[in-house]
C-alpha cells in the first residue's frame, strides 16, 4: 500500500468564508487516515462542524482543495460524494413520517438495490446498533428514545456501507448514562467496521476515549493533532486548559468518591 | 314553507345549477393546486420572490370578488364565454392559501431533518418528494381546505357575469325581492361548503395519522 492509498480525506490549504466574508477556516492542512477515527476537538465556534461540512460538500471550500480519496471534492458529483459518506448528526435528523425501517432503507433503495438485499441489509445495521429488527422495524421515530434515535440515525448513516463516516456530536443531546453507553457500543463497533469517521465533539473525556487521533481546533486554526496519549502529556498552550478540566474532573470525582466510601 | 315549495317544484333547476356550480369550484380547484402548489414550491427555493408573489396574491384577494369578475370582463377569448373568465377569478381568488401553505409547509421541514437529508445525499427532486411533500402535505391540504370552501362562496357571484351556478337562483330571488329563492341557492351553496370543508377535514387528519 502506497502513501496515497492510506490517505482518505486530505484539506490542502483550505479557507472558508461565509458571504458576509467572515473566515470560519483559516488555512487547514489536515489528513485523515483511511480506518481511523479522527476526533475534531474545540469550543463552540471554533469551525470543527464546518470542517466536517467541508468533506460531503454542504458547505464549499472557498480557497484550497478537499480530497476525499484522493479526488478533489470539487470534481465529485455532490450526490455521488455524499453516498460515498454516512453522516450522523445530534439530533440524529430522522424523517418522521418514515418508520425506522424505511429510514434505514431509504438510500439503499435509491442507490438501486434490490428488496431483498435492502431489507437483510437493514436488520444487518439494526442489529449492529443493538436494535432488534422485529421490535423496531416498524416504529415511528416519535416512538423512540433520544438514544434509540440516534441508534437509528447511525444504522441510517451506515446502511450503504460507506467507507467514510462523519458524526457531528451524535451523542452530544443524550442523558449521561445513555451517552456513555453509545459511547461504549461505539468503540466496540468501530473496530468490526473499520471506517474512516470523522467526529465532532466539545467533550475531552469523549475525544480522548474514542479517537485514534484527536484534531484541535480554536476559532477556525488546527491547533495541532494528537494521540490520546500525546494530547494528555501535551504542554501546548492551546491543549492545557482541556487537559486541565479533564484532570480536574478526574480529582473531584476521585476525592469524592473516596470520600463517599470511607 | 316557501322553501320547500320552491324545492318540491324546480328540482331540476337546482340539480342543473348546482351541477354548474360544482363544475365552477372543481375545475378552479385543479387549477389552483397545479399552479398554487408548484409555485409555493419555487418560493421555497426562490425565497428572494415570496414578497412579489405572495404580495400579488395577497392583493388579488382584496379586490371585491363582483369587482375582480368585471374587471376581467373586457379580456380577450376569455370576455366571451362567461365560464372560463369565472373559473379564471376563482382561480386567481383562491390562489393564496395554496401557494403560502405549500410555502410554509416546505420551509417549515425541522432544520435537523433537512440536513441529514442534504447529507444522506437526497437529489433535490428526492428531497422534496420523500421528506418535504410528505411532511408538507397536511399544511398544504389545510390551504386547498381553505381555497375550496372560499372559492364555493365566491363561485355564487359568478351568475353575476352570466357563469351559471347556484348564484342565479340568489341573484333572481335579489330581483324579484323573493326570500325563498335567494335561500335555494344560498342553501345549497352553504352545504356544498361545509361538506367539501368536512371531506377535506376528514383527508388531512388522515395524512397526519398516517404517521402514527
Amino acid at each position: 500500500m502506497n502513501d496515497s492509498d492510506a490517505v482518505a480525506i486530505e484539506f490542502v490549504n483550505v479557507h472558508y468564508r461565509t458571504n458576509g466574508s467572515r473566515e470560519l477556516i483559516s488555512r487547514l492542512n489536515l489528513t485523515v487516515h483511511r480506518g481511523e477515527t479522527l476526533m475534531l476537538l474545540g469550543r463552540s465556534g471554533s469551525g470543527k462542524t464546518t470542517t466536517l461540512k467541508l468533506i460531503n460538500r454542504i458547505l464549499n471550500a472557498s480557497q484550497g482543495e478537499v480530497r476525499v480519496d484522493g479526488r478533489s471534492t470539487a470534481e465529485w458529483d455532490a450526490i455521488r460524494l455524499r453516498r460515498h459518506i454516512g453522516y450522523a448528526i445530534q439530533e440524529a435528523g430522522l424523517f418522521p413520517h418514515y418508520t425506522v425501517e424505511k429510514n434505514v432503507a431509504l438510500i439503499p433503495s435509491l442507490e438501486g438495490w434490490e428488496t431483498a438485499r435492502v431489507r437483510s441489509r437493514v436488520q444487518e445495521v439494526l442489529q449492529l446498533v443493538g436494535l432488534p429488527f422485529d421490535q423496531f422495524a416498524d416504529r415511528y421515530p416519535d416512538q423512540l428514545s433520544g438514544g434509540q434515535r440516534q441508534r437509528v440515525g447511525l444504522a441510517r448513516a451506515l446502511a450503504a456501507d460507506p467507507p467514510i463516516l462523519l458524526m457531528d456530536e451524535p451523542f452530544g443531546a443524550l442523558d449521561p448514562i445513555t451517552r456513555a453507553e453509545l459511547q461504549r457500543e461505539f468503540r466496540q463497533l468501530k473496530q468490526r467496521l473499520s471506517k474512516t469517521v470523522v467526529f465532532v465533539t466539545h467533550d475531552v473525556a469523549e475525544a480522548l476515549m474514542l479517537g485514534d487521533r484527536i484534531a484541535l481546533m480554536d476559532s477556525g486554526n488546527l491547533k495541532g493533532v494528537f494521540t490520546p496519549a500525546e494530547f494528555l502529556r501535551s504542554t501546548d498552550d492551546a491543549v492545557q486548559p482541556y487537559v486541565n478540566a479533564f484532570r480536574e474532573a478526574q480529582q473531584i470525582f476521585n476525592s469524592g468518591g473516596s470520600g463517599l466510601c470511607r | 314553507m316557501p322553501v320547500i315549495a320552491f324545492f318540491s317544484v324546480d328540482r331540476r333547476q337546482l340539480a342543473t345549477l348546482t351541477g354548474e356550480h360544482l363544475w365552477l369550484v372543481g375545475i378552479s380547484m385543479l387549477i389552483v393546486v397545479a399552479v398554487g402548489v408548484p409555485l409555493g414550491i419555487l418560493l421555497s427555493r426562490r425565497p428572494g420572490w415570496r414578497g412579489i408573489v405572495l404580495g400579488s396574491t395577497n392583493v388579488i384577494q382584496t379586490i371585491p370578488s363582483l369587482a375582480l369578475f368585471g374587471l376581467l370582463l373586457p379580456m380577450p377569448w376569455l370576455g366571451a364565454r362567461a365560464d372560463r373568465l369565472a373559473i379564471l377569478a376563482l382561480s386567481l381568488y383562491a390562489l393564496l392559501p395554496v401557494v403560502r401553505n405549500t410555502y410554509t409547509g416546505i420551509t417549515g421541514v425541522d432544520a435537523p431533518v433537512r440536513e441529514a437529508a442534504v447529507g444522506m445525499g437526497l437529489t433535490p427532486w428526492q428531497m422534496l418528494w420523500h421528506v418535504e411533500l410528505p411532511l408538507a402535505s397536511p399544511i398544504i391540504l389545510a390551504g386547498i381546505r381553505t381555497a375550496t370552501v372560499i372559492t364555493v362562496g365566491v363561485a355564487t357571484i359568478a351568475a353575476a357575469i352570466g357563469a351559471g351556478g347556484l348564484g342565479e337562483f340568489i341573484f333572481r330571488g335579489l330581483a324579484m325581492v323573493d326570500n325563498s329563492v335567494i335561500l335555494a341557492g344560498a342553501i345549497p351553496a352553504a352545504l356544498m361548503a361545509l361538506f367539501a370543508d368536512l371531506l377535506l377535514g376528514l383527508l388531512q387528519r388522515s395524512l397526519v395519522r398516517v404517521r402514527h
